[in-house]
Order: structure tokens, then sequence, then C-alpha cells
């Protein structure tokens, strides 16, 4: 059957997404710039947790559009420009890095090792300034170039309806899987890993890696179940979309409590100083609360939220368990980050408030940006209809 | 057809989109004892027959839960609490530890129960036969038709009406299915000689893949690789070392924490003036010793340390402890003994810890006192 038979009429997304992303990202903006004039180097760990989770939704995107590609999925292809308009969050990033590419040496202490130090002078080839930034600026072309070639093919298939640019898709997916795999480790590592430098777990970045696409899955069923709910898509998409968003996003929820448990389990049965002082200082004075909170925040809650059928169909519940997995998200880079800063107890103030704010601005007005220019709906991919008549 | 009851009316279709149509159509008509049958699971079916969701999922949901906590409350019994041993420095509750056992035990008793629920409970399972078994009817439906079956005894069942709802939903044939008292009381065979020949064909597999793969593969090529570590065992020699001996020798002037060297080796009248007691009498260290001294010293001096033991009579007879030469002896002097040995009685070092010895020793004193009481512990 042909796509052209599939009825879809573009909707202008309401002029309040615009108001309140503006809002969101006015208010955002003042709390970072009154949080950089009074306390730099919190806020420039603030500054981390706000990049690797504007990463996380953004590149986390778009290895959830490349696995589309390469998996020859159907049953996601209806909302698939959802996870194109976030993956356009990779564009920012620069935004977001450079106010912390400032301030590199006093949030990053690998920046200036003692010459005494040997750990850290032999680190020293792979942590040093020069090479950061050039694997920073390196990434980012990279997913940029992907992104900017993958959607490009995708908007111009709704004119053209030609297929075969969903061979080119196919092909462009199936490079980048494999590179998303490696940059997005060596970034959990630089970001995440390196701010205590003498650190280290195998694992840490398939950890980042799960934290990424559980919280890629959640902003996009946020979107997609709030424009479906509203008429946004097209007709006929019933709750067996749902379901699989839902079972996507339980299954990740149950991949990252796997890879956070095993990395505890090692380091905790080990037992090594040099392993362990990652956790130590989690367990200083009141973070003891914030990472047993981990437990129940990221793992828990959304286990027990999504555990059921009929819970993963129900387009509220599945709107608040995503609202409450991106949370999560933010939550865990938190709890990664911070502890490097106020070592004896829990960080928490309105500076901690400036870069949610921020990227949750951000975020909706790229959306409302790009739903402007490109249909809701991928009108020209193959796929389309049987994607709508997807059941399970 | 005489002889035979009805058992129900079947209606064959050639699509799945008309097999739905007709589920639909019959919970329209208020049919409710009908089934459908198709070759493979067809989408939407659950919602066209209007199904209520299934319950076994709650059967997991129980048994995985129970699952989770009779690990967690097995392993905290056997590793706090009955067999308490400290591993690796940790607590002998270490939760983290147990998160992997009990993730296992979960899934292992949610599957197992689930499986078993659903053969046992749900599919009825030593109840084998069926009306619809050997039909035309079930060849087809089992092959590439799609079927559906309205029983007789539906409340809402005629012949004339179901032959007619079924011409109504264009089934594409229409057969009646009987069967006779016979058939009704019909249980096949649960162990048939083609089971037993499985069974035992599965048995032998088994047994002899195992046999093969512990006894003969694990000596193959590249398999024994494993039995060649280039690890240091026991009381083997190694070449790291230039005596060529593994194991090592203590260095030299050093002692070993909690292990005091025994220094006065042969000279047991020394022993016996400068060593002291240092374990004080009392309830805990006589019931120690007590233990001990029933273990390792009243097979030859008897419960009682008269020398009254079942060796009596084999060996040169053991002596009584209640002679006065052992009486006078020093504690130091005892332990001289229980430590060295004296005569045919061999050392008693490895056996006993320095500590038991002394409570050896109290027990002794003990039993001596009992046999030789004074004034004063009469009054």
């Amino acid at each position: 059957m042909s796509s052209s038979s599939v009825e879809y009429h573009k909707k202008e997304l309401p002029s309040k997404v615009r108001t309140i992303g503006t809002a969101l990202f006015a208010a955002g903006l003042i709390i970072v710039a009154l949080g950089y004039v009074t306390d730099p180097v919190r806020s420039a760990y603030n500054n981390i947790v706000g990049l690797t989770f504007l990463i996380s939704v953004g590149v986390g995107s778009l290895f959830l559009l490349a696995l589309e590609y390469v998996a020859g999925a159907v049953w996601s292809t209806p909302f698939r420009r959802v996870t194109e308009f976030l993956a356009a969050n990779i564009y920012l990033i620069p935004l977001i890095a450079i106010p912390l590419l400032l301030n590199v040496n006093t949030v990053f202490h690998w920046t200036h090792p003692d010459p005494a130090d040997k750990t850290m002078i032999n680190k020293a080839p792979y942590l040093n300034v020069t090479f950061f930034i050039v694997r920073v600026v390196a990434f980012w072309l990279l997913w940029l170039g992907f992104y900017y070639f993958i959607s490009k093919n995708s908007v111009k298939q709704d004119a053209s309806r030609d297929q075969s640019l969903s061979k080119l898709n196919i092909k462009l997916s199936t490079i980048f899987i494999p590179i998303f795999a490696i940059t997005i480790s060596f970034a959990a590592i630089d970001w995440l890993m390196s701010l205590s430098p003498k650190w280290f777990s195998t694992i840490f970045g398939v950890y980042y890696f799960s934290g990424t696409v559980l919280a890629a899955l959640a902003a996009g069923t946020i979107f997609i179940v709030l424009l479906n709910e509203k008429g946004y898509f097209v007709k006929g998409l019933s709750s067996d979309h749902y379901y699989s968003l839902g079972a996507l996003l339980f299954a990740f929820t149950n991949f990252w409590a796997y890879i956070a448990f095993s990395q505890y389990l090692l380091i905790w049965y080990a037992n090594l100083p040099e392993e362990t002082i990652w956790f130590i200082a989690r367990w200083q004075g009141s973070w003891k609360f914030i990472s047993v909170g981990l437990v129940f925040v990221h793992f828990v809650i959304p286990y027990f939220g999504l555990l059921s059928q009929p819970s993963k169909m129900n387009p509220k519940r599945l709107l608040t368990m995503s609202a409450w997995i991106l949370f999560a998200h933010y939550y865990d880079l938190y709890w990664m980050t911070m502890p490097n800063f106020g070592k004896d107890g829990v960080v928490l103030g309105w500076m901690e408030l400036g870069f949610p704010l921020l990227i949750a601005g951000l975020i909706m007005l790229v959306f409302n940006f790009k739903a402007k220019s490109q249909n809701l709906v991928p009108i020209g991919d193959p796929k389309l209809k049987r994607g709508i008549d997807f059941r399970l | 057809m005489s002889g035979k009851i009805l058992y129900s009316y079947t209606g064959i279709f050639d699509t799945p989109d008309q097999i739905i149509h007709a589920a639909e159509k019959a919970v329209e008509e208020g049919y409710t004892k009908y089934d459908v049958n198709t070759p493979y699971p067809v989408h939407g079916m659950d919602e066209a027959m209007k199904l209520k969701p299934s319950k076994l999922g709650y059967v997991a949901l129980i048994f995985g839960l129970s699952g989770t906590l009779s690990a967690l409350l097995t392993i905290w019994w056997m590793s706090a609490i009955n067999y308490p041993i400290v591993i690796g420095g940790k607590p002998l509750f270490s939760f983290p530890a147990y998160v992997p056992i009990m993730f296992e035990v979960t899934v292992l008793s949610a599957a197992i129960m689930t499986v078993v629920a659903m053969l046992f409970f749900f599919f009825k399972l030593p109840n084998n036969s069926h009306p619809l078994h050997g039909t035309v009817y079930m060849k087809k439906v089992s092959a590439d038709k799609y079927g559906i079956s309205i029983q007789a005894d539906d409340p809402k069942f005629s012949e004339s009406s179901v032959r007619k709802f079924l011409e109504s939903v264009h089934a594409a044939e229409i057969i009646p299915i009987y069967w006779d008292e016979e058939e009704i009381n019909h249980q096949n065979k649960i162990f048939e000689p083609k089971f037993i020949v499985f069974l035992a064909a599965v048995a032998l597999i088994t047994s002899g893949v195992t046999y093969f793969s512990f006894n003969k593969l694990m000596y193959m090529v590249p398999f024994n690789w494993m039995m060649d570590q280039p690890k240091l065992s026991a009381q083997q020699s190694s070449p790291i070392f230039t005596d060529g001996f593994g194991m090592r020798q203590p260095v030299a002037g050093t002692v070993a924490r909690g292990y005091m060297p025994y220094q006065f080796k042969g000279q047991s009248d020394i022993a016996g003036a400068k060593l002291i007691n240092p374990i004080p009498v009392s309830k805990e260290s006589l019931a120690l010793g007590k233990t001990k001294f029933d273990i390792y010293c009243s097979p030859c001096h008897g419960y009682n340390a008269d020398g009254a033991s079942r060796l009596r009579g084999q060996f040169p007879n053991p002596p009584s402890l209640h002679s006065d030469k052992v009486r006078t002896w020093t504690d130091g002097r005892i332990f001289a003994v229980i430590t060295e040995g004296q005569n045919i009685m061999p050392s008693y070092s490895s056996q006993l810890s320095v500590d038991e010895r002394w409570a050896v020793i109290n027990y002794i004193r003990a039993l001596q006192r009992a046999l030789n009481a004074k004034e004063s512990d009469v009054q």
C-alpha cells in the first residue's frame, strides 16, 4: 500500500509551547548567570550536570533514530519526527559546553597535575586540556554530522517519497551505531569520570549509556503522548504503540539498574581503595541519603510504576513515569557530579535550579522551532502505513 | 449418528479477518460457551472475544516475590545465623552479595511456577482428551484454516440458530461435532509406551552426554589445558625460589599474630616452675575444659581421670591423674606434658590451642578436687 494513503494534516503547535519554553529558558538563564557571578566553581559543576543531560537527550535520541533504521522498526515510524526533533539538541551542545570549557581548570583537577604524583603524570597523555578539547569538538562534529545527514534525508523524503533515502539512512545508521558506542563511552569518561581523575570503573561508559537511552526515550515519550492525545499525529495510533514505548522504558530501567548494581557490587566486593573512593565520597554526610534515594528514584519507583501491562498502555501513567524517569536521570547525573564539589554533604539550592530550567526551556524551544518548519509525521516514509497499523 | 451426542457446531473460515469478525459477532449474539481455533495467535482476538487478561501474571508476581523473599531469608539465616563466617572482611549480613542470588531465585521460581501453573492449572494438564481431538475440523484449523466452535451446552444454543449464525458470518464450511458416552469418559493414557520410550531416550542421552563431557571431553585438548595452571599448590616445588621449595618459612625472628611459641621445649621442670595458668577458673573455662578433656584425654585417662578407660589393658596402663605426683605438679608442669607429650603419650599441641590446654588443666584440677576434697570444700 502506498504511503500517500495516510491522511495527515499538519497542525501548528499551540503557542504556549513557545511561551513556556521561553519562560523556562529565561528563568534558567538568569539563575545560571547569577550563579556564575556568585559561585563560578559550583556553577561549573552544575554546568556539567546540565551538559551531560543535554547530551543524553540529544545524542540518545540520535541513537534511537539510528536504531529504528538499523532494526527496521516499523512501530516507531509514525512518531519518529519527535525523536528527530529531540536529536536536534545536538546543535546546542556547544552553547552549554563553552562556559564549562572556560572553567575547565576549576572543575577538572587533572588540568594541573602535581609533578610528584606519578599516577596523574602517567595519565597526562590522555587527560590534558588540548586533547580534551580535541575530543570534545571531534565527538560533537561526529554527532552533528550524522544528525544532519540522517534528518536531512528523512525530511527530504516527505516531499520526494524516495525509498532510496531510507536505504541511505540505514547505511548511515549502521556506521553511526559503533561510532556512538565509542564516543558516548569516552564522553562519559571525559565529562563525568575524569571529575575524580584517579578513580576508574570499566563499566562507566555503559552506565552512562543506559541513562542516556532512558533519558532520550523518556523525553520522546512525553512529547509523543502529549501530541498524540491532542491529535497532532495521524489517526490510528493505538495503545500498542504506548505499550511498546512503556516496555522499552521499563526494559532500560532494568538495564540501568543491572549496570549500576554490577558497578557497585564489583567495587564493593573487591574493596580496593582506589575504586571504593568514589562510593565513599557518595556516602559522606548527607550524600548518603542521595545515594540511597537513587535506588528508589531511578529503579524502584519506575519499576513498579511500569510493571503491569495496563500501566504501560495508560497515557497518563506513561506520561507521569516518563517525566519521573527524566527527573531520575538528572538526579543520577547530579549524584555523579556534585559530590566532587560538596565533599561534606548535599549541595542543593537555587543555583542547582538554573540548568534544569534552562535545558527544559531549550528542548521545548528547539522542538517548537523544528515543528514549525517540518511535518510532525514522516509522511514520505514507506514504513509509515505499517507503523500506524502496528498491533502487538 | 444415532447414539451420538452433539458436542458443538463448528464453522471454518479462510482468513484471519473473517474469524475476528465471526468472534465479534458471536459475542454480540450472546454465546458464552464457544472457542476459536487458529493455526497461530491472531492479533486482536482477545479484544474480539472480549477475553479478560490472563491471571497468569499474578502467579509470576506472587512466586517471583516469594522467591526473592525466601532467597533473602535463606542466605541471611545460613550466613549470619546458623554458620557465621566472615568472608573478605564483610559483615555477616552483606546485602549486596545477596542481590544476585535473590535475583536468580526470583527468576527461577517465577519461571518454573508460571509454567507449572500454566500447564496444570490453566491447561488442566492430566486431562488430555477433548471432543475436538481427531476431528476434521481440528485438522483444518491446525493447518491453514480458522475455526470457531460453538458448544451445544451454551444456553443460547439451538442447531438451527447456530447454523444460521454461522451462515450469516460467511463460514466456508459448517461441521457438527458429535461424541458418545464412551468418548466423554475417555482419558488417554499418560504412560503410553511411546512416551516411556521417549523418557528413557532422554535419560539415556542426557546421562551419556554428561558422562562423556565430564569423563572424556575434559581430558581432551584444549579442555585439559585448564588442569595445568601456573599456580603454586601446597607441598609443591617452585622454580621461583632458589631453594626450590614452594612453601615458605616464616621470616626469621618473627612471630605470627595471636601465636606464642612454646619456649620450654624439653625443659618440663623449668616450664613447671615458670609457666602460670593465665585462665581463671570460671564456668565457661570448666565447660570448655570438660569438652576438650572428654574428646582428647578421656580415651586413655578415663572420664574421671582415674585411668579407667576403654583402652585399659591394651596398652601400658595409662596413669591416673589423681596420683600425688600429678596433684602436686604445678599447672605449668601439666601444660608441658600436654604440649610435648610424655612416654607413650604424644603431643597434643596441634589438637588443643594454648587457651584450651589451660582450660583442660582447670578441669583436671576440678576432677582432682572431687576425689580429694578438702575439709573446707565440704563446708
